[in-house]
């Protein structure tokens, strides 16, 4: 078992229409409750097993950061397990360990959030050690000089050595000319070598509230005595004046944007963004929801018209895909990808996908397209009840992110309405070129690397 | 006894059928031979479905590396007068998953569908037919065999995978074992639709098969099932050869193999233990403490907690019909290759020589036995290990039997295992990318 941090940075699945929508319409029981301070609590109830999952999410990611410390969230995230005033540095994952749980923490654009999975008798446990690190972090010098370390070679791990990752990395950092989305969430290596522990103490003073927080436990338990718990343990951490979050906004993009990355490989790869909007009003927006059906037409199952027609039919193809989350604090981008296969060039692969897509913007798309990818979406809705952990992690990212977390059956409702007109509409008006980023993947054999003097 | 007694002894009875009743497996064999385990599971309106056969990646050759799993994958693509596009379509149409499953020793499908019956059975058809009647297309052949020689291309030039196959190779010699699942570039560009047929026909048999079924369904529905998903298939007079043993290492062997990435990719093992080894439960204890415990294991307190060298150290013990490996893995910034590698071996030669501490040993007993109830809190969870139980005749208690086997785990028996079976002095160790000669 490897003991990771995932940084939610890429995820070119082709299943993010299904991920894009929440717990399903069988939802469980879920209970709401706020502390005095500010603090969000919400609890399912899960009684198939004598477990829990239980999470703190707060609402602070690298979006949320300044230039020069990029990455600053994530290293918080790591120094979240250095010690407290009251433990020493690793004994909460020993502590969680020795309980029989498991831990961990991720972080993202929009959030930072820590996990414990364990027997709903060491939920108490869990949530003393959480508001613990709430406030009483120990940031010692001597464990970030380690720490930041660790980092550094996560990001070697995670991008430098992967050409693919630095090509999402440079794809971001030109698709975006303001947002903050456009900093990795990993930072930049040259923010990570000049960062200093105050930088993440910082950090940690301006974001790690209880009025900036939200408690979701899905599990075996009862939600009146996990307010309970959440009170006793949460209740007497006072809240402070968080900073104003300036909104942003990315001025509209006028013209495409190309950007070329060289790494070692033999499979070139190509990666296309266009500028769209995610929900903000779950209610009254129509263009996510279409935006997230044409996901799953394009690459919602094998049966999906990327997957078809480019790999298995015309062959150009080794793989194509689309990818949209339509949840997220900041902008929205609807990705399509693909590796070309031998004797295909980047540039054909990229005029394929756009003629697929050409292709709904003249033609739309049909009834039993889109009846398929409501299937789906109904399908996976129940299949994901099976996970505690999936059903928590989807609550606490539509809380963090300032939507209703019990919009469930709304969501699917609205999934369930959108119309071929409405998927051919959002394909004609987000399509264009004038909001369009283009990255490609330049692969460098690694013979010519090889015999060039040493890097 | 008094009435008070009996009161109190009937409800720790009640108390004790109601642990085992969490997990009530049924098993049985059809007539065809395959059999079956199921678990029924009403609390949500799905189904889990698996077929596993003896057909995974140790049944290849070395001049055939990679049929195995070409023929596992070449199924779901044409089967019963469907192409692959009408499978792919009519399991979207009802939302169903088709995964599969594959590894050097087993190879299957697996399916989640609703348990309402239009859905549920359009999905069983069609696993119906990718398990028993396979088209295997020639031209659906040529096209997916250029599909994973471009990916082979490209994995040749990842330092991860450079060194897996570095270290498989040495770790298992001329045993099947040591091939890659997914076949060399040499070996996949050779394959016929008649070889890829005539591996099913050796290795997809009914009396060989593993139906694995949890969920939202009676027993009588699950043995419907189950003949409808194998019935088809012939019968062999045969069980399956079993594969040669694995053999122990005669010798130490490094290899450092240069790479331009930014890190070393540091992998040291051996061969280590199979399903069934009575060394199991020492071994898997024992691992906890060494590397596979995250934080609480003494690899990641060396490598990264006391000296920052790297995001991820881990070793765990892979168990197969035959030996897997045990391993070691971390990667670091290539400068510093030689001292993580020092602090491993210290860590492992030091471990082999003491064993773990009381204290250590109690950690990992907290952790594996208070976080069973984890391993068995979701259908997929229980699913996967119904196949497993299934696949390697494990005993059908065998999660009732987990805690208890943990408990007894003395440091004594994890001492005098990893002596016997993990020598220090005689490992595999790859590095790729690291500077070979500095010191």
């Amino acid at each position: 078992m490897k003991y990771l941090f995932p940084s939610f940075s890429v995820l070119l699945s082709a299943s993010s229409v299904l991920f894009a929508a929440p717990a399903c319409a069988l939802q469980g029981d879920v209970r709401e409750h706020t502390l005095a301070n500010g603090m969000k609590i919400i609890v399912m109830e899960d009684h198939r097993a004598p477990t829990v999952a239980s999470m703190v999410w707060y609402k602070a990611g690298s979006m949320d950061e300044v230039t020069g410390t990029t990455g600053v969230a994530h290293v918080l995230e790591h120094m979240m397990f250095k010690g407290t005033k009251g433990n020493a540095p690793d004994m909460f994952a020993r502590t969680i360990a020795a309980a029989g749980g498991r831990d961990n923490a991720f972080t993202s654009r929009d959030y930072t959030a820590y996990f414990q999975q364990l027997h709903k008798s060491k939920l108490p446990l869990a949530l003393g050690l959480e508001a613990d690190r709430m406030q009483n972090l120990v940031l010692s010098t001597e464990e970030f000089g380690k720490e930041i370390k660790v980092v550094m070679e996560e990001r070697r791990l995670r991008t430098d050595d992967q050409p693919r990752a630095l090509l999402y990395e440079q794809m971001m950092a030109v698709a975006y000319a303001v947002s903050p989305y456009k900093t990795p969430i990993i930072g930049w290596m040259n923010d990570l070598e000049n960062m200093s522990v105050e930088d993440a103490r910082a950090w940690y003073h301006r974001w790690y509230a209880p009025n900036n927080a939200t408690l979701v436990v899905v599990g075996d338990v009862d939600a009146e005595e996990v307010f309970g718990v959440a009170q006793a343990k949460f209740g007497p951490i006072p809240a402070h004046d968080l900073p104003a979050r300036k909104s942003q906004i990315e001025p509209t993009q006028r013209g495409i944007k190309r950007v070329t990355v060289k790494g070692p490989g033999e499979l070139p790869y190509l990666l296309m963004g266009w500028q769209v909007p995610v929900l903000r009003n779950l209610e009254k927006d129509w263009e996510p929801y279409a935006l997230s059906m044409l996901v799953g037409v394009l690459d919602g199952s094998d049966a999906a018209r990327l997957d078809r027609t480019l790999v298995k039919e015309a062959r150009i193809a080794i793989s194509a895909g689309a990818n949209y989350d339509s949840v997220g604090r900041g902008p929205g981008i609807f990705f399509l990808d693909g590796v070309p296969a031998p004797g295909t060039t980047v540039a054909e692969l990229e005029s394929a996908l756009r003629a697929a897509v050409r292709k709904i913007v003249n033609e739309g798309v049909n009834e039993e397209e889109l009846k398929r990818v409501k299937a789906q979406v109904i399908a996976s809705q129940v299949f994901q009840r099976d996970s505690m952990f999936y059903q928590a992690m989807q609550m606490g990212v539509l809380s963090t992110v300032g939507l209703p977390y019990n919009s469930a059956d709304l969501q699917v409702r609205k999934l369930r309405e959108v119309t071929p007109e409405q998927v051919r509409a959002v394909a004609r008006k987000y399509f264009v070129d004038d909001s369009l980023t283009v990255a490609v993947l330049d692969p460098q054999s690694l013979v010519q690397r090889t015999a060039a003097p040493a890097n | 006894m008094t009435l008070l007694a009996r009161i109190a002894g009937a409800a720790l009875l009640a108390t004790a059928s109601l642990a085992h009743a969490m997990l009530p497996i049924d098993t049985w064999q059809l007539d065809n031979g395959a059999r079956v385990y199921f678990v029924e599971n009403r609390a949500l309106p799905i189904v889990d479905v698996s077929v596993d056969f003896p057909a995974g990646s140790g049944r290849d050759t070395k001049a055939g590396s990679g049929l195995a799993g070409m023929t596992l994958g070449l199924m779901r693509l044409g089967a019963g007068g469907l192409g692959e596009s009408e499978i792919a379509e009519r399991l979207a149409d009802v939302g169903a998953q088709l995964g599969s499953r594959f590894d050097s020793d087993r190879a299957g499908y697996s399916l989640r569908t609703l348990s309402s019956a239009t859905e549920r059975e359009q999905a069983l058809a069609l696993l119906a037919r990718v398990l028993q009647a396979p088209a295997f297309a020639a031209d659906v052949l040529e096209r997916e065999k250029a599909r994973l020689i471009a990916g082979l291309k490209e994995s040749r030039l990842k330092p991860e995978s450079i060194a897996e196959r570095a270290f498989s190779t040495a770790l298992y010699r001329d045993h099947p074992y040591g091939l890659r699942g997914s076949g060399e570039i040499e070996t996949v560009a050779t394959f016929t639709a008649d070889q890829v047929r005539t591996f099913f026909a050796n290795h997809y048999f009914s009396n060989r098969a593993t139906v694995a079924i949890i969920g939202d369904l009676s027993h009588v529905e699950a043995d419907a099932i189950a003949r409808r998903l194998t019935d088809a298939l012939p019968r062999s007079q045969e069980d399956a050869a079993p594969l040669p043993p694995v053999l122990p290492l005669e010798a130490a062997f490094e290899r450092d193999i240069e790479h331009p990435a930014s890190q070393s990719h540091i992998l040291m093992g051996a061969p280590g233990v199979k399903r069934n080894d009575p060394d199991y439960f020492p071994l898997f204890v024992g691992n906890y403490v060494l590397g596979g415990g995250g934080f609480a294991s003494r690899l990641v307190e060396e490598v990264r907690q006391k000296r920052g060298l790297a995001y991820s150290a881990y070793s765990f013990f892979a168990p197969y019909a035959e030996l897997g490996a045990f391993q070691i893995g971390l990667q670091t910034r290539k400068e510093q290759a030689q001292q993580a590698l020092g602090v491993v071996r210290e860590t492992l030669r030091r471990y082999v020589d003491e064993g773990p501490t009381d204290t250590e040993l109690e950690a990992a007993k907290q952790n594996l036995v208070g976080g069973f109830p984890l391993r068995i809190d979701s259908n997929k969870k229980i699913h996967d290990y119904l196949a497993t139980i299934g696949f390697y005749d494990l005993p059908i208690d065998y999660l009732d039997r987990f805690v208890p086997s943990v408990e007894a785990v003395t440091a004594a028996q994890i001492k005098d295992a990893f002596r016997r079976r993990v020598d220090p002095d005689r490992m595999v160790t790859v590095v790729v990318g690291g500077h070979p000669k500095v010191q």
